[in-house]
């Protein structure tokens, strides 16, 4: 589904990212994980389009996408969540969900002034639409609530509500658990495993340890911007470098 | 959705009460010297709507709205007055040269945020201002250019106040309504959305940057054909109406009316197109008091006076109804 293949990222003198090299699987849910400044976050970016990778390459479904930009990696069915939530705060519920739905439409704003026909129609659509993500993330409740007023738990819901609604055909998810107390990452868990179950592949940048290896099928462990292990949850608990890596040497 | 399908009543019982409002307006002044007035502000109407498209919705700002009001006004009074093309014509080419100009310099200019995008649009407007006083040959330089036709149809000409105070409303209100429309359409959201994350609106999908130039073209394009009515209404065009002062005016009038507000935009241009015709001694200093005013409503009430007076009216009623003493709010 996606290969990330020796990517490095070099920042001024600071290597990010040295020579990462992974797969993702279609259908399944990987986790990515590592401590902080370890490069989750970085490699993120460069895979999502946010920053250029200064070598390697990413390929999605065979596809060369390296230094493609995020609105057109949405179109190809590739979308993100970020760790600190980036809502439209002055929008409602609803209408950053609608928003997300913007691939799925083509109004323009001649269309769109004129209030033709068949913006109309495609506007009640789109509304529809929405409505029916928001009772995907049980959030439909809050509907016209202002977005900036949404308690944080909420937020990472609606956001992944609104990434939903692109029709991805995988999401990545930044630190979906930051912030979020006991129950909500138990929400949380169930959603991302309906998300997978309806056939959309997940990658998942998270330090919460035990929803990472409730959920995640395969891990990549990274580590000062090396890889250091990967494997299934098993494997990786019981990796001696990974076990250093996160204890420290004693 | 009940809420949606009665949101969009209300906003076209909105639009109706008020072009119904602005279509008898003139019955009840007779005529007379303020008619003439109103004029101007539908006028500045549609330019400050066409400068709340870009700044309210999409959260870029322009310091230089003047230059696209003062090229669609020379376009018109040159083609017309040098050339002798047809009003109509000429308002067409004005409109259709500006909208090219604006997704020209758009795509250069927009890559820019926050101050460096004040900045170039700044200059934008200057370059354009000292190009009028420059090329004396072509627009008349500092002493204008006159002798601008009225625009007519079939036989009946624009020449008096009030048939161009139906001329100019008329595109005021198509203006709004335009406006309205696409404020609430995906095209508006996908805008709002880049207003408060780029990033985001970017993930889902949006193609900011075109996006964001095709919004100043088209008010790019609203603001020329403002300046258009303007050459024919007023007959005589000179660089002073089109200077950096114009572009603070209109920045002042979206924010005083509050920003994404469309109807806000015209009481903003009501408000200090009428003000200065009371106090007529403001008029060397109006630049001073723009300032003030922008500096108060900022300070004071950030969402424009559409929003802030409703709120201030709520938060007063609240304080007579729980009887406690008025205690000053930070």
């Amino acid at each position: 589904m996606l290969k990330i293949e020796s990517i490095t990222k070099i920042f001024g003198g600071l290597t990010a990212l040295q020579g990462v090299s992974f797969s993702i699987a279609a259908g399944e849910i990987t986790g990515i994980i590592g401590p902080n400044g370890a490069g989750k976050t970085t490699l993120f970016n460069i895979v999502t389009g946010i920053y250029d990778p200064t070598s390697g390459k990413v390929y999605y479904g065979g596809t060369d996408i390296t230094g493609f930009p995020p609105e057109k990696l949405a179109r190809l069915g590739m979308v993100r969540t970020f760790q600190g939530i980036e809502l439209f705060g002055q929008m409602t519920v609803l209408e950053n969900v609608m928003v997300g739905l913007h691939t799925k439409s083509r109004s323009g704003i001649i269309a769109s002034a004129l209030k033709l026909p068949a913006h109309l129609r495609e506007e009640r659509h789109i509304r529809e639409r929405a409505i029916s993500w928001l009772e995907f993330a049980g959030i439909a409740e809050l509907a016209h609530m202002k977005a900036a007023n949404l308690p944080f738990g909420k937020g990472r819901l609606l956001e992944i509500a609104r990434a939903m609604a692109v029709e991805p055909q995988i999401i990545l998810l930044d630190e979906p658990a930051a912030g979020l107390n006991s129950r909500e990452t138990a929400d949380l868990a169930t959603l991302i495993m309906k998300i997978k179950d309806s056939g959309i592949t997940v990658a998942v940048v998270e330090h919460d340890m035990e929803l990472v290896m409730e959920i995640c099928s395969r891990i990549v462990v990274i580590n000062l911007g090396h890889k250091l292990a990967e494997g299934t949850p098993r494997e990786i608990q019981e990796d001696e470098k990974v076990i250093t890596a996160y204890l420290g040497e004693g | 959705m009940k809420f949606l399908e009665g949101s969009m009543k209300q906003e076209l019982m909105k639009f109706f009460v008020f072009a119904v409002a602005v279509f008898t307006a003139p019955v009840f002044f007779k005529g007379g010297y303020i008619v003439n007035v109103l004029v101007f502000v539908g006028i500045y109407t549609i330019l400050a709507v066409a400068l709340n498209l870009l700044l309210g919705l999409a959260g870029q700002i322009s310091l230089g709205q003047a230059a696209f009001f003062g090229l669609g006004a020379y376009i018109s009074g040159v083609l017309t007055a040098t050339y002798a093309v047809n009003p109509w014509v000429a308002m067409v080419i004005a409109a259709i040269a500006v909208g090219i100009v604006a997704f020209i310099l758009g795509f250069p200019i927009l890559k820019l945020k926050g101050h460096y995008l004040a900045m170039a649009t700044l200059g934008m407007g200057i370059i354009v201002y000292i190009f009028f006083n420059e090329t004396v040959d072509l627009t008349g330089g500092p002493s204008g250019l006159p002798g601008i036709p009225n625009l007519a149809i079939s036989g009946i000409i624009f020449d008096s106040d009030i048939k161009n105070y139906y001329l100019v409303w008329s595109f005021a209100i198509v203006t709004i309504l335009l406006s309205v429309n696409l404020s609430a359409s995906r095209i508006g959201r996908a805008l709002r959305a880049i207003h408060d994350s780029e990033v985001a609106a970017r993930i889902l999908g949006v193609n900011v940057r075109l996006l964001k130039v095709q919004i100043f073209t088209i008010s790019g394009i609203f603001s020329a054909l403002a300046g258009s009515l303007y050459a024919h209404t007023v007959q005589f065009i000179s660089p002073a109406s089109f200077g950096f002062n114009v572009s603070i005016e209109l920045l002042t009038m979206v924010i005083i009316g509050g920003l994404g507000s469309i109807y806000g935009s015209f009481l903003g241009a009501a408000i200090l197109t009428l003000l200065p015709e009371l106090f007529r001694t403001f008029q060397d200093y109006d630049i001073v008091v723009y300032g003030i005013v922008l500096i108060v409503m900022t300070m004071f009430m950030p969402g424009g006076l559409v929003r802030g007076i409703p709120l201030l009216a709520r938060s007063l009623l609240a304080k007579v109804k729980s009887g406690l003493p008025s205690e000053r709010r930070v």
